[in-house]
């Protein structure tokens, strides 16, 4: 921390600095005018221009006049403070000056990039200069504080991107708890067959990582429950999590399927939601074989003792080891943490909003998740591709772009359609022989042995048609056409309208944000895309860091991606995580609200606006009181305060008027 | 509620078996309405193709005279059956409300002429109006001979949902659907509901038109249907008129009457032939014969 210097004695001795930022201001702005109107505003003691302060030799310019003893507060008209005020306060620092006593006047965002005129721009350079320099002479010298970071992190989501970020963590001896909402971890992955553009088996690869979470003692796994409060800030947040009842004892149940054999329903009588909905399954139930953790779960919305009481609970007396327990209740655990990582995925596009496509209104229409079951060995179908009457289909036309690059739908490319599309023609035509029709708009093929795989499929004899398909309907214009569906595009490479008659389609269906999404983003304080994706920091600098410290992101829950994306992104995440872990301490800026005891009422106005709960009342003194710790300096309780007791570092009354006269005073 | 009437070019010649059938229906219903008096061309014409403005201007004539005809009312309900006119009137109406550049140059030439149009006429279609205002309840109530056994095809066209689903589904549009259902009638699954019917490529490029409307029949008449029910003058001439063409060019006798919904909702209402229009059919309506019995999806009549 730097010491102070020269800030008390006498009258102020500012400097300040103009930056041309090459020529991003100078061209819009008269830098040489600006610095000689400076000079002449009252305790401007120096005035320089350069062509770009954030540079090396333009930091030493200011150090070299603070050492000097030339100056002893530094006023910088460049770009926003959001790309270089922590710069610079290092530099005012590094001459031992409190780095406080700072103030920036952005004149490139707010001038220069947004005028034409050169003349109306150096005006309101000087005007916005003038109001730095009269605000800066009001500066005290201020104290970062530190704060101890906890050091476990909580992980919500358990698809594949929150098990390797769950993974990586507790492989560097972090203590993790990774919550998931669905009864097992695995999330989208464990409903895929194979995987592009290697073919691996996606259980395969998937299922290992999937019990090593279990094994793992370092993650605490968390099945069937959801974040339902957070509170704190970065390095100690506090968090609420509540465990849904399953009906079965975790600690006990072994997954023998007892229950579930003797079950008083002796099909399945419910949509099962791990085969999206293409096969039944029973109100007690293990999602899949390899579901993690191995337990059974009881739906209580279609279990026949929690509808009528009156069920025989053949279940109960089936289990051995005596896990089943009616009378479980939702538990809330409350935990602390440091760091969040949000690793909550996506949705499909639901096919029914493209009703000329037909999905629900003719049989044989498919998503590809859907498909996705259907080739998978432990699927509804046993891993055979059916129609609904049985019979393997001849034909089957995929349909690429199903809610993606598209007006009416969603704008974006899903990435990943092409790729799975590809992967589905292919397996495909390994399983029925059948003829593979793939529609597409342009084949998005960019990543690693990608091309390659097109490449591929394109000397497998699959047929590709480039033109986004009008319609799919069973009216027909020729004999070979009755009794199929028949699919309508525009075949842009002839330049002609084809119509492929097939026996089944496949919709490429896209990626959307979870409907969900938005309430995940109030609860955690950051920010959506208007897509509904989770926000990053920077799109290229900062991509798995949000807007709130300490909360991350991985995988599809920021944005459409791949498997391999997935990975990287919750490896990247968890690596953040642990940087901030292992600093073990976050500074906290300065700029928080302060009482004057002597003002406040007790009114306890304030307490309940305080998004932070960082005020709280004394009792003693009947006053507010202020947990520097907790407060964010939003300034919400310095507005409202009714007495004028509140005020807040950086932004106090004072300053904010002179910074305002500065304006209005000198131009 | 007050109902003006803009018939349009069509329903005064081609189209005479809808304004027939439409006004006996309202009639029955006891929905009163009053024909637009001096009305002029819509504009959907060849004005929309080849100055926008002009055809603005024509329907904002139409618009004024309706609000002056209606000076008691705040709002105007101009029921427009034809397709093609509901069309151009609902752009016109639109591009009046949500373009001020537009409204002022119209303003002027209406000025000239002594009109003026405040924004107040609302663009109805009569299946929106019986459908919306009136409600199947009432015309359920006044069904007396009810279309039994009719296996109607509701062919919208594609101009009363498309670009503006002002009242129905653009993709799905129900309504004739429901009320015909309502009325008795057997509505067929037929996915061409709003395909082009060729409109007046029949007059310029003949193969093109005709194997379009073509494609609409053949369809229904597979899928069983005894009647295609329509909503538009130009489908209604499309489809009634070409048949013995498409014998020609395609080798099929097709032989489907194609009526206007109207006219079915009126033979269900009870109403004369002769009210209807029915007598200027090209292939005459046939009622079924009573169902006898139902065996595999196939209707046996006795």
């Amino acid at each position: 921390m730097s010491t102070v210097k020269g800030s008390s004695n006498g009258a102020p001795k500012i400097g300040v600095y103009i930056c041309h930022c090459g020529i991003n201001i100078s061209s819009k702005v008269d830098v040489f005018k600006t610095v000689e109107f400076a000079k002449n505003l009252p305790n401007v003691t120096v005035s320089r221009e350069y062509k770009f302060m954030c540079s090396d030799p333009g930091q030493e310019l200011i150090q070299k006049d603070l050492r000097a003893g030339l100056i002893d507060r530094v006023v910088v008209a460049s770009c926003s403070p959001l790309m270089h005020e922590a710069t610079f306060r290092r530099a005012v620092a590094g001459a031992d000056h409190n780095p406080f006593l700072f103030q920036m006047a952005n004149i490139r965002e707010h001038v220069s990039w947004v005028t034409f005129d050169k003349e109306a721009g150096t005006e309101k350079a000087m005007a916005l200069v003038a109001a730095a320099v009269k605000r800066i002479s009001l500066h005290i010298p201020l104290e970062r504080t530190r704060v101890s970071v906890h050091p476990d992190v909580l992980i919500v989501g358990g698809g594949i991107s929150g098990i390797h970020a769950a993974l990586t963590l507790a492989d560097s001896g972090k203590k993790v708890y990774l919550v998931e909402q669905e009864p097992t971890i695995g999330g989208h992955m464990a409903k895929f067959d194979k995987t592009f553009p290697t073919l691996d088996c996606a259980a395969c690869i998937l299922t290992p990582k999937m019990s090593a979470v279990r094994a793992n003692p370092n993650i605490t796994l968390w099945t069937y429950s959801e974040v339902v409060g957070v509170e704190g800030f970065v390095g100690n947040f506090k968090i609420k999590v509540k465990r849904k009842p399953r009906y079965i004892d975790e600690s006990l149940c072994v997954g023998c399927y007892d229950c579930i054999d003797a079950c008083i329903f002796k099909k399945g009588n419910v949509n099962d939601e791990f085969n999206v909905g293409l096969s039944k399954r029973k109100p007690i139930y293990i999602p899949f074989p390899q579901a993690t953790p191995l337990v059974a779960v009881i739906d209580d919305k279609s279990c026949l003792e929690f509808k009528t009481k009156k069920c025989k609970k053949f279940c109960v007396d089936a289990c051995e080891r005596k896990a089943i327990n009616l009378n479980q209740t939702e538990e809330i655990k409350e935990i602390e943490v440091g760091a969040i990582i949000l690793a909550t995925g996506f949705k499909t596009f639901d096919a029914h909003c493209v009703p000329r496509y037909g999905y629900g209104k003719y049989p044989n229409i498919y998503t590809s998740l859907e498909v996705e079951r259907m080739v998978n060995a432990s699927g509804p179908s046993g891993g055979e591709v059916v129609l609904k009457n049985g019979e393997p289909p001849k034909t089957v036309g995929i349909v690429h772009c199903v809610g993606s690059r598209d007006n009416h739908t969603n704008k974006y490319c899903s990435r990943v359609c092409c790729m799975y599309s590809l992967k589905l023609a292919h397996l495909i035509r390994e399983r029925t022989h059948a003829e593979v029709y793939n529609f597409y708009i342009d084949m998005r093929t960019p990543g690693k042995g990608y091309e390659e795989f097109y490449e591929k499929l394109l000397n497998e004899n699959v047929h590709f048609i480039r033109g986004r398909v009008a319609e799919i309907s069973d009216w027909t214009l020729t004999p070979e056409e009755e009794g199929k569906l028949v699919i309508r595009a525009e075949d842009t490479l002839i330049g002609t309208v084809r119509r492929i008659p097939v026996d089944m389609v496949v919709l490429s269906v896209g990626m959307e944000a979870r409907s969900d999404a938005d309430d995940v983003r109030r609860l955690f304080n950051i920010s959506c895309s208007k897509e509904g994706w989770f926000l990053e920091r920077h799109p290229k600098l900062a991509p798995v860091s949000t807007f709130t410290d300490g909360v991350y992101l991985a995988g599809a829950c920021q944005g459409p991606k791949d498997i391999p994306d997935c990975v990287a992104q919750a490896g990247a995440a968890a690596a953040e995580a642990m940087a901030l872990i292992d600093r073990g301490y976050v500074e906290l800026e300065p700029n928080t609200a302060f009482i004057n005891d002597e003002l406040c009422s007790g009114c306890k106005t304030c307490i309940g606006l305080c998004p932070f709960s960082a005020i709280s009342f004394d009792n003693i003194k009947k006053i507010a009181a202020i947990n520097g710790a907790l407060c964010k300096g939003c300034g919400t309780c310095v507005a409202a305060c009714p007495s004028g007791a509140l005020q807040q570092n950086l932004f106090t009354d004072e300053q904010i008027f002179s910074e305002i006269k500065g304006v209005m005073s000198y131009v | 509620m007050n109902y003006a009437y803009y018939p349009g070019c069509s329903l005064k010649s081609t189209g005479r078996a809808y304004e027939e059938s439409m006004l006996s229906v309202f009639e029955a219903l006891e929905i009163p309405i009053e024909e637009l008096s001096d009305w002029n061309c819509c504009g959907a014409t060849a004005y929309m193709s080849i100055s926008e403005l002009k055809a603005f201007a024509l329907s904002a004539r139409n618009f004024a005279l309706a609000e002056q005809q209606f000076k008691g009312s705040n709002d105007v309900n101009l029921v427009v059956p034809c397709a093609a006119c509901y069309l151009g009137l609902n752009k016109a109406r639109r591009y009046l409300a949500e373009h001020l550049e537009i409204k002022e140059t119209v303003d002027g030439a209406l000025k000239q002429a002594g009109l003026h149009y405040s924004g107040h006429v609302h663009i109805r279609h009569p299946l929106d109006v019986l459908l919306n205002d009136i409600g199947l309840e009432k015309i359920t109530a006044a069904v007396k001979k009810p279309l039994t056994g009719l296996r109607v095809a509701c062919y919208y066209g594609c101009q009363i949902v498309r670009p503006y689903a002002e009242f129905d589904n653009q993709h799905e549009p129900q309504s004739m659907d429901k009320i015909l259902t309502a009325l008795g009638a057997e509505v067929i699954e037929w996915p061409l509901k709003t395909r082009c019917c060729g409109g007046s490529l029949t007059g310029t490029v003949q193969e093109v038109g005709l194997r379009l409307s073509y494609i609409l029949l053949k369809e229904a008449k597979k899928r069983g249907c005894d009647v295609v029910a329509t909503a538009c003058p130009l489908c209604q001439f499309n489809l009634e008129c070409y048949q013995s063409e498409m014998l020609k060019s395609y080798g099929e006798v097709i032989n489907v009457p194609v009526a206007y919904f109207t006219q079915l909702i009126g033979v269900g209402l009870g109403l004369s032939s002769k009210n209807l229009g029915l007598n200027r059919l090209f292939t005459p309506l046939k009622m079924p014969h009573p169902v006898k019995a139902v065996q595999g999806g196939q209707r046996v009549h006795s």
